[in-house]
C-alpha cells in the first residue's frame, strides 16, 4: 500500500490551523442555528445548520488527509490576525429578524476571509509543501465564494426596513 | 477498560447543558458562555467540582446553560450566596455571573464587600450598560447622555466605574474582557480562576437589541498597552485614565485570600463553650 510522506512540522502546523478554522466555523454556524431556532426563525436556522454541516465536512476532509485519528479534545489556541479564526463569523453577526440572504452574506464574508488567509500563505515564504497546499485551499475557498454568490441569487434580497418590528421589544428609542 | 474519570479530558461542550439560551441572537452573552465553558475545559476541571452562582438578569441565566452546579439566586445577591458556598465548600471552584444592573446597582454593596473579603471567587460581570431583561432602562454604567424613552436626553448621571471601585475595595485580580474575542475572554477567565482570592472580570458584552450601537465596540476594543501591575497605586492611575476599552489583566494583587484558618469553627465542644451563657 502506498503511504503518504510524513508531513514536515510546519506542514502539520499549517494543516492543524486549517482544521481548527473549519472546526471553529462549524461550531459557530451551529450556535447561530440554535439561536435562531430558539427565536423561531426556522428558515435561517436551517440555512446555518446546512452551513455547519458543510464546514464539518471540510474539517473531516482535513482529518482524513492528515490521517489524524480524531478530533483533539482541546484544539490548539492559535493566535490569528483578528480575534478569531478567519472563517469564523463574529457572535454579533445576527439579528432576530434576519433573512436567508443575510446568513449567506455572513458566509460570503467568512469565505472571503479564508480565501485571503490562504492566498497570503501561498504568496509567503513558507515551505513549498505549505505554499502548494495553501494554493489548493485558496482555490477551494474561491469556489466556495462563487457557490455562495450563486446561492444568494436564488434567495430574495431583503427589502429596506427588513429589521423594522411593528411590535418592538423595548421601550427605548 | 474505561479510563478512570479523573484522566478524561473534557471539552468545552461537556460544560454546556441541554438548555438552549434564550438571549437575543447576536447577544454578547453567548460568547461569554462559550468562553466560560472553554476556560473550564482549559483548566481541566469537572462540572461536579464547579458551581456557577448568579443573580437576576439576562447574564444571570448562565448557570442553567452549564452542566456545573448552579444557583440562580435573588437579584443582586449572587455574591453573598457564592461567598457562603465557597467558605463552606472551599474545594469547589466557584464562578459568579452577573450584569451591570444586578452587580453594580442592586448588588452594588455586596460587590464592595466581596472585594474587601477576598474570598477565592471569580466574579464575571457582563456589562452592556443597560437593563436588557426589563427592556432597556439605563443602568449604573450607562453613559449620562444616552437617550431613551425612559430617560429622554439621558440620565445626566455619572457612570459607575466598576474596575476602580473593585481596586479600591480590595479585589485581588482585575481584568477587562470583550465578548467579541471569546478565546481571549476564555484565557482571562482561566487566569482569574487560577489567581487566588477575589478575581473580578468586567466583560464588555454588547446588547444588540437595546444598544445596537455597541456592535461598534469591536472597532475600539484593544489589548491593554502595558502588562498588569501588582501596585494598586499604579493600577488605579491606569484604570482611571484608560479609555474603557483596554482588554487584558490590569491588576494582580498578592493579598492572601480569606481562607480555611479564618473559617474553621473548631470542635463542637468549643462552639458550645463559646455560646454558653
Amino acid at each position: 500500500m502506498k503511504t503518504k510522506p510524513k508531513p514536515s512540522g510546519q506542514y502539520a502546523d499549517f494543516m492543524s490551523r486549517a482544521y481548527t478554522m473549519e472546526l471553529d466555523a462549524t461550531e459557530r454556524y451551529a450556535q447561530f442555528a440554535e439561536q435562531l431556532e430558539t427565536h423561531n426563525n426556522r428558515e435561517v436556522a436551517q440555512l446555518f445548520r446546512k452551513l455547519a454541516d458543510i464546514e464539518a465536512l471540510h474539517a473531516k476532509r482535513i482529518l482524513d488527509e492528515m490521517q489524524w485519528p480524531s478530533i483533539p479534545a482541546l484544539p490548539p489556541a492559535y493566535a490569528w490576525d483578528g480575534a478569531e479564526a478567519p472563517e469564523t463569523a463574529p457572535f454579533d453577526s445576527l439579528h432576530y429578524l434576519m433573512q436567508p440572504w443575510h446568513a449567506l452574506e455572513i458566509a460570503l464574508r467568512c469565505e472571503r476571509e479564508a480565501l485571503q488567509y490562504y492566498e497570503d500563505i501561498a504568496a509567503s515564504r513558507a515551505p513549498k509543501q505549505v505554499r502548494d497546499t495553501a494554493r489548493e485551499m485558496a482555490a477551494e475557498e474561491a469556489e466556495h465564494v462563487r457557490l455562495i454568490k450563486e446561492w444568494m441569487k436564488r434567495v430574495p434580497r431583503p427589502e429596506a426596513g427588513w429589521d423594522e418590528d411593528p411590535d418592538p421589544p423595548g421601550v427605548t428609542g | 477498560m474505561n479510563a478512570p474519570l479523573a484522566t478524561v479530558t473534557l471539552q468545552a461542550k461537556d460544560f454546556k447543558s441541554d438548555y438552549k439560551p434564550v438571549w437575543c441572537p447576536g447577544c454578547g452573552d453567548y460568547s461569554v458562555l462559550s468562553a466560560i465553558t472553554k476556560a473550564l475545559a482549559m483548566l481541566a476541571l469537572r462540572p461536579e467540582n464547579v458551581a456557577v452562582v448568579s443573580g437576576i438578569g439576562c447574564s444571570s441565566r448562565i448557570p442553567a446553560y452549564t452542566t456545573c452546579y448552579g444557583f440562580h439566586g435573588v437579584h443582586g445577591r449572587s455574591l453573598p450566596a457564592a461567598t457562603g458556598l465557597k467558605v463552606a465548600r472551599p474545594e469547589l471552584t466557584v464562578l459568579v455571573a452577573s450584569g451591570d444592573g444586578d452587580g453594580y446597582s442592586i448588588g452594588g454593596n455586596h460587590f464592595l464587600h466581596a472585594c474587601r473579603r477576598n474570598v477565592d471567587l471569580t466574579y464575571i460581570v457582563m456589562d452592556n450598560h443597560v437593563y436588557g431583561m426589563t427592556k432597556g432602562q439605563p443602568s449604573p454604567t450607562t453613559e449620562p447622555d444616552w437617550p431613551s424613552k425612559l430617560a429622554p436626553g439621558g440620565t445626566g448621571l455619572r457612570e459607575f466605574h466598576p474596575l476602580v471601585i473593585a481596586l479600591a475595595s480590595g479585589a485581588n485580580f482585575i481584568a477587562r474582557a470583550f465578548s467579541g474575542d471569546p478565546n481571549g475572554c476564555a484565557t482571562l477567565i482561566a487566569e482569574a480562576v487560577r489567581h487566588p482570592g477575589f478575581s473580578f472580570i468586567e466583560v464588555l458584552s454588547p446588547c444588540v437589541t437595546f444598544r445596537p450601537e455597541q456592535r461598534g465596540w469591536k472597532d475600539v476594543a484593544h489589548p491593554a498597552p502595558v502588562a498588569f501591575t501588582d501596585d494598586p497605586g499604579r493600577a488605579a492611575r491606569r484604570i482611571m485614565t484608560d479609555d474603557g476599552f483596554n482588554i487584558g489583566v490590569l491588576y494582580k494583587g498578592n493579598r492572601p485570600p480569606y481562607g480555611a484558618a479564618q473559617t474553621s469553627p473548631g470542635s463542637v465542644k468549643d462552639l458550645e463553650k463559646a455560646f454558653q451563657l
